[in-house]
């Protein structure tokens, strides 16, 4: 493995600076892209075929596209791109970050919103801003195991998700009243007892494993 | 003096006893044992021994049978109080078997000594290392998830050297310095290579009984694959160890020099890799003569079992490791040994292992129980015992917690607090321990009855009193760190799907480490191993992707049946009057009903949620919501670290990984399948493509509902017997549009009528045999079955493998649309 090409020193340090990845994480990280694209500067959805553990995934193809989701680029527009380089790679993994002590209680706030909003845009695809019936359902479709999944059994837990966040969020409403999809801020309701800002973090390894592990 | 009334007092204690024992049936069987000791008054003895003139028509030949009766005796008994345990599932879940089995023994043992006054049956190290062990050790490595095996490669071999080292030393250590202060008394004679050689018996942790807390507590499931490597591992470096010791023993203290040392370190490593050089080099002569036993079947999974067994006898013959040979020898040959055998013979294979290995278990424990009933290895010394069982007990929680945190610094997937406690609490001491205390030697160790009695009383103390209260003291752990608060339904789905993301993201980010060598290990193996040693038909006939779908589409259809049977009763009532969904009625309803298969198999499945239990237990009145809560958490699949809990010695698992990732994968190919049908139609009909589409949407609707029943390469001839229109259509060079079309005609009408039959037939079939031509058509064949051919079948990773061959098929679809965005779009 000696002979992939690393990121120049500027370069390194810019990407520490935007996405908080300490050097010896980007230098992996970099190592880890290299791979999965065997060597190319751009990383196409096939180079996640790659990896087998992936495969047994039920919602693989949900989290390759938040890799690719625009809006998580930090892009405006909705939609989903063909390529990303590693720099976008790492913005991507930066939503998995471990959030330490030393912050202050905004950041951590701003911090956890942010996860939340990459969450959410998992989950709302069409980028409307709403998480509908429709999509509700399609997730839980994907998470549902087979032995007991019928389009009917998806739909009815759908149905019964959205009621309850309808119930949580919506306060008191008519029974007949709409309520047609679940809003960011509603979802932040939902999630804020999930304490997402101290699970959803990946450990990214300081050390190069590959030297010590044989 | 103290010795011989402490061995009095336990003599009378045993008496006692016994005599009240003496009046129950296994009497009978005691009075058989006895004879064995080929005392005068015997009564078997007594008949035959005097050969008496005449012709006799029936003789009692009892010494003839006597041997191989008296063993065929004693595994009826244990093999019988095994399942006797088992009738009462109250008793199994709180004591452990081993412990009932160690107390049977006693009994047993008691009976025996009370009627002859010797113990005439005790657990012999020959008995014990060539008979019992070998299936142990063999069923731990055959078993072992290979992959999960060797990506936590490094912790196991820290846990499994290191760890033992560590004890051995400390313990050894600690023993002997406080046997120079005296306090154990004067009149030991006790070195310090002798305290060593005891620590390296006493170190052997059998943490087998740890694994089985996994299977009733939920803990990280991360150390489940640590712990069971470890416990295959560390047997083997115990008795490198040992051996070291023994023979710096017999050289004696004083005569050893600066160079020995320097060779027994030496003679570690050689006996250890050598050891495992042994078990590769005949698991892989395992592997190809597999290869040729196609015309045998009856004998074949024999052959399994003499080679891993002579794997075993070489390395002890080459005074290696024996049990790391046939540890490895197991965990080199199940891949290919998987591939090669037919489906029975695999049967056969892990049943006659769980059998053997469960069956020795069983003997050793009760074993275990009859050897501690006889006076002449009873050595008691209240300080030496005591500080043994500190010892052992604080140095494997200090050598647990130092090596975790230095794993920590490596390992993605933490150890936490709670699977520390778990680990150095279920460092349970066992038979191995007790077999090499039996093996010293008299002549060079003085004290062995001293070692001999503290390691029984250190086996028994860790197996009834640990083993009885581990359960409970991770389950108090468990819910003590555990919050008490109910997650809603969203939480609970949310929290589900970003599990999936955060195994995802672990998998991506990856340890470069361990995926290159994988990679590189894939690779060769695809190129080279599997080539050699899988058959040849079972390379192309098992590795067609489509008989893959042959064996889930089975599975669809049965679930399909019994899906049908509650499908009614399972929507979700919705009132309107009230926002909230009512639970009640389908949820009782479908749990009651007992006739659907699909949630009897649920119901069997052990319940590792502790919030849902207690729940369940505390909360009456919103039971409903917690039902469906918990059937919730039962349907939705399991992230990848979470599933990974299979290995029980006597249970043979139907690990529900397989069954999920089997499923996952079918998902992804149906996906595939139907993305690769409009491109492919748009490569023979361009034009109608804008038209299909519609269509296309409709009929995935019920893609889920509809099982798939029929194995593609007959869907030619089904579809001959049910509709010869849609045959016709089923040839790619028809027209695509009514292809499509006629299924959803089909169906529609079949829905209506209700004839599920008819609807097994769906667009499913239409779809493969739209490939199969493509794929039977000159080229494609060869180039396929090329690439997959060299997978092995039967377990879904590998044919993750193939499905990649397959990308290249689509690889051009699937840059330019994803599935899932066009479908969710």
């Amino acid at each position: 493995m000696g002979s992939t090409p690393s990121l120049p020193a500027w370069e390194i340090r810019n990407l520490a600076h935007t996405t908080g990845f300490t050097s010896e994480q980007i230098e992996i990280l970099h190592r880890r892209f290299l791979h999965l694209t065997d060597g190319k500067a751009t990383m196409s959805k096939d180079c996640f075929d790659n990896i087998p553990d992936l495969e047994s995934n039920p919602i693989k193809s949900r989290i390759v596209n938040a890799f690719f989701d625009q809006r998580n680029l930090g892009l405006q527009s909705v939609g989903t791109i063909d390529e990303i380089t590693f720099e976008n790679f790492l913005t991507t993994l930066s939503f998995f970050q471990h959030m330490g002590e030393n912050h202050t209680k905004e950041d951590l706030e701003y911090y956890k919103t942010e996860k939340l909003q990459f969450l959410f845009r998992m989950y709302d695809i069409n980028g409307d801003g709403k998480i509908t019936l429709e999509e509700l359902r399609e997730i839980i479709d994907d998470l549902l195991s087979k032995t007991s999944n019928t389009e009917k059994t998806s739909s009815s837990i759908a149905d019964a998700a959205m009621m309850e966040a309808a119930n949580i969020c919506g306060g008191q409403m008519e029974p007949d009243q709409q309520y047609d999809g679940i809003t960011f801020n509603d979802f932040l309701q939902i999630m804020q007892d999930l304490k997402i800002e101290t699970k959803m973090h990946v450990r990214f390894l300081n050390m190069d494993t590959s030297a010590i592990c044989k | 003096m103290g010795r011989d009334r402490s061995g009095c007092v336990a003599r009378s204690a045993l008496l006692t006893a016994l005599a009240l024992l003496l009046c129950c049936p296994v009497a009978g069987n005691t009075a058989e044992q006895e004879s064995h000791t080929e005392r005068g008054h015997s009564r078997w003895g007594n008949e035959t021994g005097e050969p008496q003139p005449g012709f006799h028509i029936v003789s009692l030949r009892w010494e003839k049978v006597q041997a191989p009766y008296v063993i065929a005796l004693w595994i009826l008994v244990a093999s019988l109080g095994q399942a006797v345990f088992h009738l009462s599932e109250k008793i199994t879940s709180v004591v452990p078997e081993s412990a009932l089995l160690i107390m049977l023994g006693l009994i047993l043992g008691g009976v025996v000594w009370a009627a002859d006054h010797t113990a005439s049956f005790t657990l012999t190290p020959t008995v014990f290392f060539f008979y019992l062990l070998p299936p142990i050790v063999l069923d731990a490595g055959y078993f072992m998830p290979n992959q999960q095996f060797f990506r936590n490669l490094g912790s196991i071999l820290m846990y499994a050297i290191i760890g033992t080292i560590w004890n051995t030393v400390t313990t050894g250590l600690s023993l002997y310095g406080v046997f120079r202060t005296g306090i154990m008394g004067k009149d030991l004679n006790v070195g310090l290579m002798e305290f060593l050689l005891f620590g390296s018996v006493i170190a052997a942790v059998d943490t087998v009984a740890a694994l089985t807390v996994f299977e009733d507590v939920h803990v990280n499931e991360a150390l489940f694959i640590v712990v069971f490597g470890e416990s295959l591992l560390n047997d083997g470096v115990t008795v490198v160890l040992y051996n070291v010791f023994d023979s710096f023993v017999a050289v004696g203290a004083g005569n050893i020099q600066g160079l020995d040392y320097f060779k027994g370190i030496v003679s570690f490593f050689v006996a250890s890799l050598g050891g495992i050089a042994v078990g590769i080099i005949f698991g892989f002569l395992l592997s190809v003569v597999t290869r040729f036993t196609e015309r045998v079947r009856v004998i074949e999974p024999g052959f399994v079992f003499v080679i891993s067994y002579l794997s075993y006898l070489t390395a002890e013959m080459l005074s290696l490791s024996a049990v790391l040979a046939i540890a490895f020898c197991g965990i080199c040959c199940q891949k290919y040994v998987k591939a090669n055998l037919c489906e029975q013979s695999i049967t056969t294979v892990r049943y006659a292992m769980k059998m053997l290995a469960s069956g020795a278990e069983t003997i050793i424990f009760m074993f275990l129980g009859i050897s501690a009933v006889d006076t002449n290895i009873w050595t008691w010394n209240t300080a030496f015992i005591l500080f043994t069982l500190v010892f052992i007990s604080v140095y494997r929680v200090i050598g647990v917690v130092i090596q975790t945190w230095i794993l920590n610094h490596y390992r993605v997937v933490r150890l936490e607090f709670i699977d520390q406690v778990v680990m150095s609490y279920g460092g349970l001491r066992g038979s191995m321990a007790f077999a090499l205390v039996v093996l010293l030697d008299l002549k060079h160790i003085h004290e062995k009855r001293l070692f001999v009695s503290t390691t029984i009383i250190v086996v028994y103390f860790t197996i009834i009193f640990q083993g009885l209260t581990i359960k409970p003291l991770v389950k108090w752990l468990k819910v003590k760190r555990k919050q008490q608060k109910e997650p809603l339904l969203n939480e609970q789905l949310h929290g589900r799907a970003f599990d999936h993301i955060m195994s995802a993201v672990e998998d991506i980010s990856g340890q470069i480490g361990h995926n290159y060598i994988q990679n590189k290990w894939t690779n060769f193996d695809r190129k080279y191993l599997s080539k050699m040693m899988v058959r040849k038909s079972a390379q192309i006939s098992r590795d067609k992707i489509l008989s893959v779908f042959r064996e889930l589409n089975l599975k669809d259809a049965i679930s399909y049946v019994s899906e049908g049977e509650w499908q009614g009763s399972l929507a979700f009532m919705r009132s309107i009057s009230d926002v909230n969904v009512d639970f009640t009625g389908p949820r009782y309803t479908a749990l009651d009903s007992s006739n659907s298969a699909v949630l009897c198999e649920n119901a069997s499945e052990v319940c590792l949620d502790m919030q849902a239990t207690e729940n369940r237990a505390k909360s009456p009145k919103d039971r409903e919501e917690i039902v469906t809560h918990h059937m919730l958490q039962q349907h939705l699949y399991k992230p990848r670290q979470r599933y990974k809990i299979n290995y029980s010695r006597h249970k043979l698992v139907r690990s529900e990984d397989e069954k999920q990732d089997k499923e996952i994968f079918q998902r992804t190919m149906k996906m595939r399948l139907e993305h690769f049908k409009p491109t492919k139609l748009e490569v023979n009909h361009n034009a109608t493509i804008r038209n299909t589409k519609k269509e296309k949407a409709t009929i995935k609707k019920h893609s889920d509902v509809v099982p798939n029943k029929r194995t593609p390469t007959h869907s030619h001839a089904l579809h001959k017997d049910k509709d010869s229109e849609v045959k016709d259509h089923c040839d790619p060079s028809d027209d695509g549009i009514s292809f499509l079309i006629t299924p959803e005609i089909n169906e529609s009408e079949e829905t209506i009528t209700g004839n599920i039959p008819c609807l097994f037939f769906t667009e499913e079939d239409q779809l493969v045999c739209q490939i199969i031509p493509l794929w039977t058509s000159d080229e494609g064949t060869i180039i396929l079955s090329q690439k997959v051919n060299l997978q092995v079948p039967g377990n879904p990773n590998n044919f993750r493998h193939s499905s990649e061959s397959i990308d290249s098929f689509l690889l051009a679809d699937i840059s330019k649309e994803d599935p899932l965005s066009e479908s969710s779009v």
